[in-house]
């Protein structure tokens, strides 16, 4: 047997090595987005260019309009964020702390949908939003990402919500509190950690979702998200290897940095999926 | 879910908990009629309607007038593109699930088994191309493989592994096993998450008792984590195959099915007659093949949730004996 010492010396430098090559693309990525078009092809394994070419984030950003890209998908992803976990966190509140009549039926419900087969749902989706006159709106994407039964989020927030002892609720009530200002002033801020796996989990969603925001945008390249955006600059551009990097940094590395520092919610989100 | 405790209070207070119940009521209905609204508007009606544009001949411009009965479903029975493709759709499955989810729990165990510092930095490391998008991991991949000049050609060459550039994505194989490769790259950390979850669950008093009892690394694994993993393993299982039979964010961007629909998958197969098709759209078409798709992949899931079910009752036995 080896020293356990030795032991953790071979182990970190095998996580470190298989780590590097695990984000290898990534750091291509970047690397490129700073070279020149021909250094991306002639400088082989080089992973620093000679000079800097920033300009290749300018052009991605104005000519190739990914302000417009990185504007609307914030909208998006913010607007969708606050209506799911609004939404869920009241559904969870009610089914967690109300044993009211069809309590079972509505759990249910909502987590049958999870199982039962369904078809290609986007079609009618795209019928209900064009039916609605959102077509030419982002508020039309946003409606479309908010759909979903989102059963996992609401089962977060029931189980939560009904671990709370009643003598919170009932000391809230003898400070004259009502329904609604119970949940408000004394339940939701207690809530906070299902908040931010919930919100955080639907970033991730929503920011990275491609086939909702390529679908609603065929026809309005100005309603494009960062995804679709990436996606329709390939097929304009398509020798502008680097202007494809510079677009796909920026694209990626916010999401990066989001899950870099919320990453403990997002992951024990992850785990709830198996876990229930 | 019980009601706050009332019992111990005077009973004047109890001649009104019926009222208070009430109000109580109409408090929750409010609150979930958001989400009621949301999921009969856009969960339950889509759903719906997925199950009736199968039943219709429709370009998804002017109404639903032309109902075909079961034609559609007929039509595809008879379409080789669809079997194709639907090949195409297990293949990536089972490529991907057999990939990701020994590696996973091999990089879960060494996780969970070894006390090394920086745990942390190294599962941000592993997990961080789960949080990235597919549709720009697609194109920035396609680059990477795709130009003859580009990464993989380079480093193979700089390593004289190999003499020429491999044209990885202008043949059906290696462009099928390129998408598999970057697809269980980008799944990995979820099963990864989803392993430690399943680990963490195991007490550390398990472990103590077999070491007093002299078991060794392997040992412990085979005859005790293993073991309790096993109901666990089969809900990842689950999970890992269905996200693979729904690939398309990644087949559109990297392959966009190609070469000659090679590595076009039944998610693609659909798109592209309800959207993209040159002529006019087929929603109706588009709609039976995601109802038969869907269909497949709930009695798979009925398959997998039966060997669930299984691996748990057999826990309970050995538990009782």
């Amino acid at each position: 047997m080896m020293g356990s010492r030795q032991r953790k010396i071979i182990l970190h430098t095998i996580l470190l090595i298989l780590g590097a090559i695990w984000i290898y693309p990534f750091i291509w990525m970047v690397s490129s987005s700073l070279k020149s078009n021909i250094e991306f092809f002639g400088s082989g394994l080089n992973l620093i260019p000679k000079i800097f070419h920033w300009e290749n984030y300018a052009r991605a950003w104005e000519t190739a309009q990914f302000s417009k890209y990185f504007f609307n998908s914030v909208v998006i992803t913010v607007a969708t964020v606050v209506i799911v976990t609004v939404v869920c966190a009241l559904t969870g509140y009610a089914l967690g702390r109300v044993s009211f009549p069809g309590r079972k039926l509505a759990m249910v419900l909502i987590t049958a949908t999870m199982f039962i087969p369904k078809g290609y749902t986007i079609i009618p989706l795209f019928e209900i939003v064009r039916h609605l006159g959102l077509m030419n709106h982002l508020s039309g994407v946003i409606l479309a990402e908010s759909a979903g039964a989102h059963v996992l989020y609401i089962l977060l927030f029931t189980s939560y919500f009904s671990t709370i002892p009643g003598e919170l609720e009932d000391a809230a009530s003898i400070d004259g509190c009502g329904f609604f200002q119970t949940f408000r002033k004394v339940m939701l801020p207690l809530a906070t950690p299902v908040i931010a796996t919930t919100a955080i989990m639907q970033f991730i969603w929503s920011w990275n979702d491609f086939l909702v925001p390529l679908v609603f945008t065929l026809n309005r390249p100005e309603l494009r998200t960062l995804a679709v955006g990436m996606y329709s600059f390939i097929g304009e551009y398509q020798t502008d290897y680097t202007g494809m990097a510079a677009g796909a940094t920026i694209a990626l590395v916010p999401i990066m940095l989001v899950f870099i520092f919320m990453q403990r919610y997002f992951i024990e989100g992850i785990a709830g999926a198996v876990k229930q | 879910m019980s009601e706050p405790l009332l019992s111990n209070q005077k009973p004047r207070v109890k001649l009104n908990t019926s009222k208070r119940r009430h109000r109580r009521y109409y408090w929750a209905y409010l609150f979930i009629t958001p989400q009621f609204i949301l999921f009969v508007g856009l969960t339950i009606f889509p759903i719906v309607m997925s199950y009736v544009y199968s039943f219709y001949q429709w370009s998804g411009i002017g109404p639903l007038e032309n109902f075909i009965k079961w034609e559609n479903y007929k039509e595809l029975f008879h379409d080789t593109k669809f079997w194709h493709d639907f090949l195409h759709s297990l293949e990536y499955m089972v490529g991907q699930t057999v990939i990701v989810m020994p590696l996973a729990l091999i990089m879960a165990i060494l996780f969970n088994e070894s006390k090394i510092k920086g745990k942390t930095f190294y599962r941000t490391l592993y997990f961080l191309p789960v949080v990235t998008s597919t549709a720009i991991i697609g194109i920035v991949m396609a680059n990477i493989f795709g130009n003859k000049d580009a990464l993989v050609n380079n480093l193979l060459q700089t390593f004289h592994i190999i003499k020429h550039p491999i044209h990885w994505l202008d043949n059906p194989t290696l462009a099928m096993t390129v998408m598999i490769i970057v697809g269980s790259w980008k799944f990995f950390g979820i099963v990864m998450i989803y392993w430690l979850a399943g680990l963490q669950s195991i007490s550390a008093d398990i472990y103590e008792a077999a070491k007093i009892d002299g078991a060794n690394f392997f040992s412990t694994l085979w005859y005790i984590t293993l073991p309790i993993l096993k109901p666990i393993s089969a809900v990842i299982l689950l999970l890992t195959v269905v996200n693979g039979l729904h690939v398309f964010d990644l087949v559109k961007t990297l392959t966009d099915g190609g070469p000659y629909f090679s590595t076009e998958t039944i998610d693609l197969f659909i798109y592209n007659y309800a959207f993209a098709s040159d002529g006019i759209p087929r929603m109706g078409y588009a709609s039976s093949a995601g109802i038969l798709f869907g269909i497949f992949v709930f009695l798979l899931s009925i398959g997998i949730g039966w060997l669930i079910k299984k691996a748990g009752q057999d826990e309970k036995v050995k538990g009782k004996s």
